[in-house]
């Protein structure tokens, strides 16, 4: 009888399973190749294509409109954190042009149970940055992302640099005109 | 849950990036190698049964395992229950999911078919990794003949 009781919990283990798959990822392009720079290539373009599709389910979930500047697309950002990976970083370290800030967290699920080996250069959350990248680039916004301080690489705390760098327009297809 | 679209799309992502790995060091083979999705989804299996089995009673036999499978892990993970479990009572199992998430968001018609084992293949593997680690050891395959129904086969291997 305690099997009815003990039923799954369905959230914890869809996050728990995203987690480990994220992990035999990141392990089997280690094991492809030898190359760290490449792998974080490969995972920050994989974020990148999330984030392209990622932008329509958010913004259709949202009812978002147009930031207009900065300090909102940051607060979007934080937003999509919290909808997506249940986790909450803190927008800090503005510039003083206010287009460049920090997402700093202490936790995050995606590098759950991980243990890097020795300093090999691995950015082990790069998927997310490429997220970042390419969700913006399909509101016609050009960032530029990079880690500051990365937990598993010893910081007391994960800080992820986000630096606005031009509006895209919109570019007509060839032949439109 | 907002959070199922992010496994979705690392899904497709991980297929995405076996195919584009296999056309950069193309050997002159015709069929898609998917070998790589399936262990990502085993060692994903592997790891995920160990944890939901930690607090659960003990299964009484492999069918019993196979119906565990079928029920709540398979509720936790494609939304639904798996619709049909066959068996011969001789370590052949047949698992039909008529509307595998993997596939429901294709046409039904048979445009898509030849598509269809990259979407399934993270799901063998996550079979046979979530059986290995109960100590069962299987080969699984799956067959699709017209979407979005899906038969999964596990062949338990016994030496």
């Amino acid at each position: 009888m305690s099997r009815q009781t003990s039923r799954l919990d369905a959230k914890k283990v869809n996050s728990e399973l995203l987690t480990l798959t994220y992990g035999a990822l990141v392990s089997q392009m280690l094991k492809e190749t030898e190359n760290t720079e490449d792998v974080n290539k490969h995972l920050e373009r994989i974020g990148y294509n999330m984030g392209v599709r990622l932008i329509e389910d958010f913004l259709a979930r949202t009812t978002s409109t147009r930031c207009l500047e900065m300090r909102e697309t940051a607060d979007k950002i934080q937003q999509a954190f919290k909808l997506y990976l249940s986790m909450q970083p803190t927008v800090t370290s503005w510039s003083s042009a206010g287009d460049e800030f920090s997402l700093v967290w202490d936790h995050c699920p995606l590098s759950e149970w991980v243990e890097m080996p020795s300093n090999n250069g691995l950015k082990y959350c790069a998927l997310i940055p490429g997220a970042i990248r390419g969700a913006l680039q399909m509101v016609q916004l050009d960032v530029q992302c990079w880690f500051v301080q990365d937990q598993l690489k010893g910081d007391p705390v994960t800080e992820l640099r986000v630096k606005y760098l031009k509006r895209l327009e919109d570019a007509v297809p060839a032949g439109e005109d | 849950m907002a959070d199922d679209i992010i496994f979705e799309l690392l899904h497709s992502e991980i297929i995405n990036y076996s195919i584009e790995k296999f056309k950069n060091n193309d050997n002159g083979e015709k069929e898609t190698d998917l070998s790589v999705v399936e262990y990502i989804g085993f060692a994903a299996g592997y790891k995920i049964m160990e944890r939901l089995t930690r607090e659960w009673p003990r299964f009484k036999d492999e069918l019993d395992t196979m119906k565990f499978i079928c029920t709540d892990f398979w509720t936790c993970i494609y939304k639904k229950q798996i619709d049909n479990l066959r068996t011969n009572h001789q370590g052949v199992y047949v698992l039909q999911d008529n509307a595998f998430r993997f596939l429901t968001n294709f046409s039904n018609g048979h445009q898509y078919l030849e598509y269809a084992p990259r979407y399934v293949a993270y799901t063998c593997g996550l079979i046979r990794g979530g059986l290995a680690n109960l100590c069962i050891n299987s080969i699984v395959t799956a067959e699709v003949q017209s979407m979005p129904s899906c038969k999964f086969h596990i062949h338990v291997q016994r030496t």
